[in-house]
């Protein structure tokens, strides 16, 4: 589905991906991990054709990425710059429905049916001002969904949110992409929600960015924040994670030894 | 508490107008009537009217009326040519790079100067009044649309890139709204520039209207008449920029409160 061969970036002389390699299957759910600065953003602009990558080719269900595709909808981390806030919560998300052919309570419909699907029924005539940083985080994850698009990028979507807001966050994620058999490409510098949320794990090294590792997950479909966390294969690859993002080679041959 | 506070800063009014009629009275000076006599005089000029004309005279009507209906024309259209242009200029790199010196040039010129020009050009005086008036105002519009324009939220715009906007849509829905709370400031204070220009025009180019009045009474020696057309001027000001303000409140509920809470 999401084909991203020897991606290359840089600005100016300062080069920022080398050779960055990630696929993503069918309705699978992969988290980009690495440390901060290393060009997480930078990736996920190149994939959603906001900008034009040095090198490299993307390729979204085969199509070589050009422009912005338009089965592709971003989550932005800022939450508070990527709401309308001179719209409600329903307006926001039934504005890009426009392209897609429907007609005013058509939109209306599917916005309201949005916003139901990530627990903000009742907040569909409220402004972003009016929300709390979780909720209007919700409502940007609602606006993607009511796009139905066969690929999801989210940019460190729960980077500003409080640690019980982002666990909500994580498995509403979690439960929505599933529901869809969404695509998606899930970036976050948090090795344990890496770990959690998705189906495979890629490790980015340090800038310039390459790919350290490319771990499968394995826990099964279904989590739970206390449960799981506490299972002995999700903490050996937060380990695992974690060594590799702050720069150390992969162990896990060493550990299927023992 | 509120009351308190409102009439603890509208003391200073009353208290400044005894000051100056007690003043005036000393000094019995005709170029400065007390204030009392200036507001007899604003009574009987224009609200010695009959009932059914909301007290308004003749005169308030040959008065106020050309002398409005020249400042909201010309206001409305500068806004109108501003936003405009304003929006085109600074959606487009290119045109901002000529047009950019253009503007400067131009906001540089006294607006009054170019009064007797537009006259010989456009003969009529309400044409000539007009674009005084537009031209003298329509800068603050212009920079500060082409200013709002410029910078709009990168997030907001690449939102609407990924979302595949139409052209219209992303005008209307994004920049413009984007724009709003500068293209608001511009307009309230081409606003307060319109009521100065349309005086100085009607000066200039004058057949009726509050500057008219103005510029007979004081080469006539009727120097209550003058201050009363000084005062009504005054007060115009303040009720044009209150309801503006009212009216700003409104449509940018979003701004203000956005403002608040981050
Ligand atoms: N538009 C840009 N122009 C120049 N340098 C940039 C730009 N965007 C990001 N960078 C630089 O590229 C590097 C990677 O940035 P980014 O992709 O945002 O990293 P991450 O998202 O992993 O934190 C950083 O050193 C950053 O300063
Ligand atoms: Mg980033």
């Amino acid at each position: 589905m999401l084909e991203i061969t020897d991606l290359v970036h840089s600005y100016g002389s300062h080069r920022v991906l080398d050779g960055v390699s990630i696929r993503a299957a069918e309705g699978e759910l992969v988290c980009v991990v690495g440390p901060s600065g290393c060009g997480k953003s930078t990736l996920l602009r190149s994939v959603a054709g906001l900008i034009r990558p040095t090198g490299g080719r993307v390729l979204i269900g085969g199509q070589p990425v050009d422009r912005i595709p338009d089965n592709l909808a971003v989550v932005f981390q800022d939450y508070s710059r990527s709401l309308y806030p001179w719209m409600t919560a329903a307006n926001n998300v039934a504005l890009p429905l426009r392209r897609r052919g429907l007609d005013r309570r058509r939109r209306r419909e599917a916005a309201t049916a949005a916003l139901d699907q990530v627990g903000l029924a009742d907040a569909a005539d409220k402004y972003p001002w009016e929300m709390s940083g979780g909720m209007q985080q919700r409502v940007s994850i609602a606006r993607a969904l009511a796009y139905r698009p066969s690929l999801l990028l989210m940019d460190e979507p729960f980077g500003s949110v409080d640690a019980q807001t982002r666990e909500d966050l994580e498995d509403l994620v979690l439960r929505v992409c599933a529901h869809h058999g969404m695509t998606t490409l899930l970036i976050t510098h948090d090795i344990d929600e890496s770990v959690y949320v998705g189906d495979r794990v890629v490790v980015l090294t340090r800038s310039p960015a390459r790919v350290a590792a490319d771990l499968p997950v394995g826990l099964g479909d279904s989590r739970d924040q206390i449960a799981t966390r506490q299972l002995d294969a999700f903490v050996r690859l937060r380990a695992e994670v974690g060594r590799l993002v702050r720069g150390g080679s992969s162990t896990s041959t060493v550990l299927e030894k023992h | 508490m509120n009351v308190i506070r409102a009439v603890g800063r509208l003391w200073l009014v009353p208290v400044t107008l005894v000051v100056w009629e007690v003043a005036t009275r000393a000094a019995e000076q005709p170029f400065f009537p007390p204030p009392s006599a200036t507001l007899a005089r604003m009574g009987e000029m224009w609200l010695s009217g009959p009932p059914a004309h909301l007290l308004l005279t003749e005169q308030a009507m040959d008065d106020f009326g050309p002398s409005l209906a020249r400042l909201f024309a010309g206001w409305a259209l500068a806004a109108v040519l501003g936003v405009a242009a304003g929006i085109a200029i600074g959606c487009s790199p290119r045109l901002s790079g000529y047009l950019d010196p253009l503007i400067h040039l131009g906001r540089a010129v006294p607006p009054p100067l170019l009064v007797p020009f537009f006259l010989a050009l456009l003969k009529l005086s309400t044409p000539a009044q007009l674009t005084t008036i537009v031209f003298g105002i329509i800068w603050p519009i212009l920079l500060n649309t082409i200013d709002g324009t410029r910078t709009v939220d990168r997030q907001h715009l690449e939102t609407a890139r990924i979302f595949g906007f139409s052209t219209a849509q992303r005008l209307t829905r994004v920049i413009v709204p984007a724009a709003m709370p500068k293209i608001f400031a511009g307009l309230r204070l081409a606003l307060s520039l319109a009521l100065i220009l349309l005086i100085i025009a009607e000066i200039l180019a004058g057949s009726g209207g509050l500057g008219y009045r103005l510029l007979t009474a004081q080469r006539t020696y009727l120097y209550t008449d003058m201050w009363g057309c000084l005062v009504v001027l005054g007060l115009l000001g303040y009720l044009l920029n209150s309801a503006f303000l009212l009216m700003e409140r409104r449509v940018l509920a979003w701004h203000r409160n956005a403002r608040q809470t981050t």
